[in-house]
């Protein structure tokens, strides 16, 4: 592996944590938005709540990492990206603040006015902002950001097919993950009618993203060629298999109420297709551009690969200490 | 259709892209602010009353902890904005340089991971760990939150003092990123910028309890929660002005046109009078106090010292003197207020053990909060005007920067209808948390509500 494929590998991991635990995140504002009334969805809004309160955060920071790495190790790809994409970046900005802050606000509001504002705030940009996030996965897939700064026509870049249905895709995907990690959560905190529902809308939820996949392939045929063959026949194939698999296998655990083991099929079902896609475009990052090609000098991905090293070995065990407290039951509450 | 884009940005954009980027920054900086100082004030709190048992310091040490929630989720949020218009507004300075930069902003990252982490452990395990570990746990978010605070700023230290890199052809190459990082800026502004988001807390959360003693709550609750908020202010304030004066000569040194916009010197000379106060009209300094061969003398040690003027570069290459001129005045004067407040208290303090009963002190006390943040505005408004026109300081001028994109005005019209509904709703959350009596536990709010408050 040379020092540009390890630091795209970094990139990519970063990506697929984002995805797999920002993602839920999103998923779960999705969900508070259809529990319903108040009164109805007073459980279920508790639980969502109670479950990201201490780790939305750090799962956010995946964002970060994943930007602030494209910038330093692919800058050009960074400008062009950021610069083509411009109006849903911005819009996809726009809803992590009313998600983040209102989510924050929310808990700290004790009147039920404040809380269905600041409710309605968060769940609404849960949903609209991974799809702006999808539509630009699906821009870059489908080979619709040039090279350069600005290149790209501002509207179209986004708003065509392939964007669409990655964008739907992605709140699907969202909304897929938040019910199969729910699901655990309501069931660990001995609430067997919520885990129930959770199980039930996992089930449905993944029966469609199962169908909004398919459709997306569909479209990739039609207005992407080139990736639909790369994951159909080419190197994405291998994955992209595996993630049909790993689907099925998470409708069966969910039948069987293997709850805990569903989120890691679950989980593996999103990684394998971000994988897949990624494969798939190897080695190049946007049209005629390789990631050799626009790669930052060796000192900046070597001193970047060496901090990362030593930043992993304190972060590792902080994380891991972070998601088990969490996961365990309380001691001896009242 | 689009074929326009290739002429640039309009004017009308490019002004637009600066102010989207001021607005963010300067609100960021706001909460980083506490996200950089407030956990330890907090700690402090809840170590005093472990040690002593006094209910108070338990007290406030719950209630700053559940401020710090809500500061902590607007200052990440308003954080990734800013790393998103890195790229959104600039492209061209980051397709260029984004790789000189990436070093710190990747360690930044892991300093991010790591706050985020044990703020999620400390905020709500405060009734899963034993009192000791709890405490524990908020070390890291301490040490963070400054790491950060400095890696961020030697970024911005390398806009003013670019080194690390050669250019050919319009790429850069030989890049040595730690070079970059510890450029000759990095030292006075990390040092300057951390001492001021301890001053702005500080001095913001004991103007609340001023306030409060003002209207007649003077209990032990209220007085500590004054008392130690504005301690660790008042006791950073000398200091932040040495501080300052070293970030001062530093510019005279290595910045002479920042300089000359600062004091609004025009002509290059020696023996150069300080001005105090005043406005640039047509070019001239008017209505300003003349302090004869103070800059020189504060510039340079020596009463006769030659400073550059703005004469000294073409006229396209001034950054705009009245901004400049009127915030840096703003930022000392403040700077020498605070200092007033600060020894008034320590007079106290040292003669009668006790902290001031003057009303007159905590009406002074309770705008001290206003005026640190004014003054960090100040300050930045200083350092990145002052580089003007320049985004990397004689290197890369911020109209080649900026996206070419069309429609950035409308950008910001989005932008700044967002943060005002923002700052609108995070004022009124948190005036409603200060004014709750004692603290209490939001009906949601299961994850703490065995923590036991007295
Ligand atoms: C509470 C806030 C605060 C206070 C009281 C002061 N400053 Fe300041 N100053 C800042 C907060 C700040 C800042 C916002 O943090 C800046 C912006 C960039 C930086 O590194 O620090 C800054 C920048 C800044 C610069 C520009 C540095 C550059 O462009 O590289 C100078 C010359 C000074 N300061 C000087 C002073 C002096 C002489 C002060 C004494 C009275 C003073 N500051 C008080
Ligand atoms: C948080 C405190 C900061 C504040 C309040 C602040 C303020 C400002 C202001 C007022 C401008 C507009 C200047 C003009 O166009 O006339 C600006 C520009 C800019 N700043 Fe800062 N700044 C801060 C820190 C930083 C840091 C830490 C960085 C980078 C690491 C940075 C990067 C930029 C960039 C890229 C621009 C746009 C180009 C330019 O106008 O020079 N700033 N900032
Ligand atoms: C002098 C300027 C700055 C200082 C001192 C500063 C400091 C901080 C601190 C202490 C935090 C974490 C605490 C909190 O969330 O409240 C934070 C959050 C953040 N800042 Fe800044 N910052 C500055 C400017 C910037 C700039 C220029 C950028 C991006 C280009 C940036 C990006 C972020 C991001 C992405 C977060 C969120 C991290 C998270 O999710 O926890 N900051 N900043």
């Amino acid at each position: 592996m040379t020092l540009v494929e390890i630091v795209l590998a970094l990139l990519w991991t970063g990506l697929t944590a984002y995805a797999l635990l920002g993602g839920a995140d999103f998923g779960g504002g999705f969900w508070d938005l259809f529990a319903g009334s108040a009164a109805r969805g007073r459980a279920t809004r508790k639980l969502i709540e109670h479950s990201l309160g201490p780790i939305w955060e750090a799962n956010h920071v995946w964002l970060i990492y994943a930007v602030v790495l494209l910038w330093t190790a692919f800058p050009p790809v960074f400008a062009a990206i950021t610069s083509s994409l411009y109006i849903p970046l911005t819009l996809a900005a726009l809803g992590i603040i009313g998600r983040g802050a209102a989510f924050a606000f929310r808990k700290v509001s004790a009147q039920l006015w404040q809380q269905r504002l600041f409710g309605a705030v968060f769940a609404f940009s849960s949903v609209v902002t991974p799809f702006f996030f999808g539509a630009c996965a699906g821009a870059i897939a489908s080979g619709r950001v040039p090279p350069g700064v600005g290149q790209a026509d501002p509207m179209r870049v986004w708003l065509n097919p392939t964007s669409a249905a990655c964008g739907v895709l992605a709140v699907g995907i969202a909304a897929y993950l938040a019910a199969v990690y729910l699901t655990r959560d309501a069931q660990r905190q001995a609430e067997p009618g919520l885990a129930e529902t959770f199980a039930l809308r996992a089930r449905v939820a993944g029966v469609i993203v199962g169908g909004l996949a398919v459709a997306g392939l569909l479209v990739l045929r039609w207005d992407a060629p080139a990736l639909f063959r790369a994951l159909t026949s080419g190197p994405g194939s291998p994955l992209a298999a595996v993630s049909v698999i790993a689907g099925l296998v998470s409708l069966v655990l969910l039948h069987r109420r293997a709850y805990l083991a569903v989120r890691v099929t679950a989980a593996l079902a999103v990684a394998a297709l971000l994988w897949a896609w990624a494969a798939g475009q190897y080695p190049y990052l946007l049209p005629d551009t390789t990631a050799a090609e626009v790669s930052a000098t060796g000192p900046v991905l070597t001193a970047m690969v060496s901090v990362l090293g030593v930043g992993a070995l304190i972060l590792a065990p902080s994380m891991w200490w972070l998601f088990a407290l969490f996961q365990r039951d309380l001691p001896a509450r009242r | 259709m689009w074929g326009f884009f290739a002429q640039g940005a309009t004017p009308a954009d490019l002004m637009a892209a600066r102010m989207q980027m001021a607005l963010s920054l300067g609100w960021h900086i706001i909460v980083a602010c506490f996200g950089v100082a407030m956990p330890a004030m907090t700690l402090l709190a809840q170590w005093r009353g472990h040690r002593t048992g006094d209910v108070h310091y338990r007290l406030l040490a719950r209630r700053w902890a559940r401020a710090m929630g809500v500061l902590f989720a607007v200052g990440a949020v308003s954080g990734t904005i800013l790393s998103f218009e890195m790229g959104l507004l600039w492209p061209g300075f980051m397709g260029t340089y984004g790789q000189v930069i990436g070093l710190p902003f990747t360690m930044e990252g892991i300093a991010f991971f790591i706050e985020a982490i044990f703020l999620g452990i400390y905020l709500y395990a405060w009734d899963r760990l034993p009192p000791r570990r709890h405490m524990l746990a908020a070390i890291p978010i301490i040490v963070a939150g400054v790491a950060s605070a400095f890696f961020v700023v030697t970024a911005n230290a390398w806009m003013n003092q670019p080194t690390g890199f050669d250019l050919a052809g319009g790429r850069v190459v030989a890049v040595d990123p730690w070079a970059a990082m510890f450029n000759p800026a990095t030292p006075p502004q990390t040092v300057h910028m951390i001492l001021a988001a301890f001053m702005v807390t500080g001095y913001v959360m004991a103007s609340v309890y001023a306030v409060a003693m003002l209207r007649g709550r003077r209990d032990r609750y209220h007085r500590l929660g004054f008392a130690i908020p504005f301690t660790i202010a008042a006791v950073v304030t000398p200091v932040q002005i040495g501080v300052g004066d070293w970030a001062a000569h530093f510019v005279a040194e290595r910045q002479p046109v920042k300089l000359a916009a600062m004091e609004g010197v025009f002509q290059t000379g020696e023996g150069v009078p300080l001005h105090v106060g005043g406005v640039v009209i047509d070019g001239e300094m008017r209505y300003a106090i003349e302090i004869p061969h103070g800059l020189s003398l504060l510039a340079t040690w020596d009463p006769n010292g030659r400073i550059m003027g703005l004469d000294h570069v073409p006229r396209d290459e001034w950054p705009p003197v009245n901004v400049v001129h009127l915030s840096f005045q703003a930022m000392v004067a403040i700077g020498f207020a605070l200092l007033g407040l600060a020894a008034w208290a320590g007079f106290i303090a040292w003669r009668r053990r006790r902290l001031p009963r003057s009303p007159w002190f905590y009406r002074a006390a309770a705008l001290s909060g206003v005026g640190s943040v004014i003054a960090l505005e100040a300050g930045w408004v200083t350092t990145e005007v002052g580089r003007q026109p320049w985004i990397v300081y004689g290197v890369q001028r911020t109209a080649d920067a900026v996206n070419p994109a069309p429609g950035l005005v409308w950008g910001f019209v989005a932008v700044s209808v967002i943060y005002a509904m923002l700052t609108v709703a995070t004022v009124y959350v948190l005036r409603r948390l200060a004014r709750d009596v004692p603290v209490p536990v939001a009906p949601q709010e299961r994850d703490v509500e065995e923590y036991p408050v007295p």
